[in-house]
């Protein structure tokens, strides 16, 4: 039972995530978080402004428990499964981390630099967190999904659009990394 | 008591982001950088047994926990609206860091700013519904 308290390799990890998406299936729904963006959009009164957002919000009720569940995860993979979190990472990664002034790079399991309380008074941090959030939210729905919703649950399904929407995230991934990112730092 | 079902299938979620790192954003960073492996053995593998899960679903015509035969849509047909919207939120996921599902077990596992990204997705999500009949899709 040791290995539970250590990182779990992506053959632990991956599988699994599988097996969540079956659960969803079993009980009769799908895998897919972002939705629960719009849903929450629609709670706080988005209908009003658009007919997008004008739904029967409680149909969407069940996702809504699984991203609370995903909160009390985190929570317990945090409190109760680990006994470090710090990430190990290869050591160019690191080196190049440092170069931005991301000291943290292999001692922590976020960059203190961008997800600490401390770093929420830089604008530039401010900057960097709310622009990549718009981003992600806009650009979800704007493809119909994330992750999990193409990835996983469209490219099992061998959805060929859930490719093209694949494909564009690494485009928007690997442009923001090796382009665009060092001027956030 | 339906209910309870999601926020334990939830629940393990958050628990397998938090424990596999994907919900990391050290991890994220490494993926586009090409230095390391585990992020595309996780979604490698999860893609391994998600395709034959729902190729056994379909097959067999297996039904739900409620007795209706599962039901697995088929995505509406476009190249535009996913390669753009993906692009964009491919942008996003590069910067921040974190894609929807890890945002919420960022907020469990304590990493407070993450409230302000998952905030602004709020708004991105917004102001996409507001202009989605402007945007090619």
């Amino acid at each position: 039972m040791e290995w539970i308290f250590k990182p779990w390799p992506w053959y632990i990890g991956g599988p699994l995530i599988a097996f969540v998406m079956f659960l969803l299936l079993f009980f009769g729904k799908n895998f897919g978080m972002s939705s629960n963006l719009r849903t929450l959009c629609t709670i706080c009164g988005a209908g009003k402004s658009t007919r997008f957002f004008d739904f029967d919000w409680k149909t969407q009720q069940w996702n809504l428990l699984v991203a609370f569940g995903a909160i009390i995860g985190g929570w317990i993979g945090v409190n109760w499964l680990s006994d470090s979190i710090a990430v190990q990472l290869h050591p160019d990664t690191i080196n190049q981390l440092h170069q931005f002034n991301i000291k943290s790079a292999g001692e922590a399991y976020m960059p203190e630099e961008l997800f600490s309380l401390q770093a929420l008074s830089n604008p530039k941090v401010l900057i960097t967190l709310s622009l990549g959030g718009f981003l992600v939210g806009f650009g979800a729905r704007y493809a119909g999904g994330c992750t999990s919703g193409h990835a996983i649950s469209g490219l099992s399904n061998l959805q060929l659009v859930s490719l093209y929407a694949v494909i564009g995230f690494f485009i928007g991934g690997l442009a923001m990394n090796h382009f665009l990112l060092p001027y956030f730092f | 008591m339906r209910q309870l079902y999601f926020l334990f299938i939830g629940i393990l979620f958050g628990i397998i982001m938090f424990k596999s790192e994907a919900a990391s954003w050290f991890r994220i960073y490494e993926m586009f950088q090409f230095k390391s492996f585990h992020m595309y053995g996780i979604i490698g593998s999860a893609l391994f047994f998600g395709v034959i899960i729902i190729q056994v679903i379909k097959r067999l015509k297996l039904k739900s926990a409620f007795g209706e035969t599962i039901q697995i849509p088929n995505k509406e047909k476009s190249v535009s609206r996913y390669i753009l919207g993906g692009t964009l939120f491919g942008l996003g996921w590069g910067l921040a860091g974190a894609c929807p599902g890890p945002m919420f077990t960022l907020i469990g596992a304590g990493f407070i700013p993450i409230l302000v990204v998952i905030f602004f997705a709020l708004i991105g999500t917004w102001v996409y519904g507001l202009f989605m009949n402007k945007l090619p899709h």
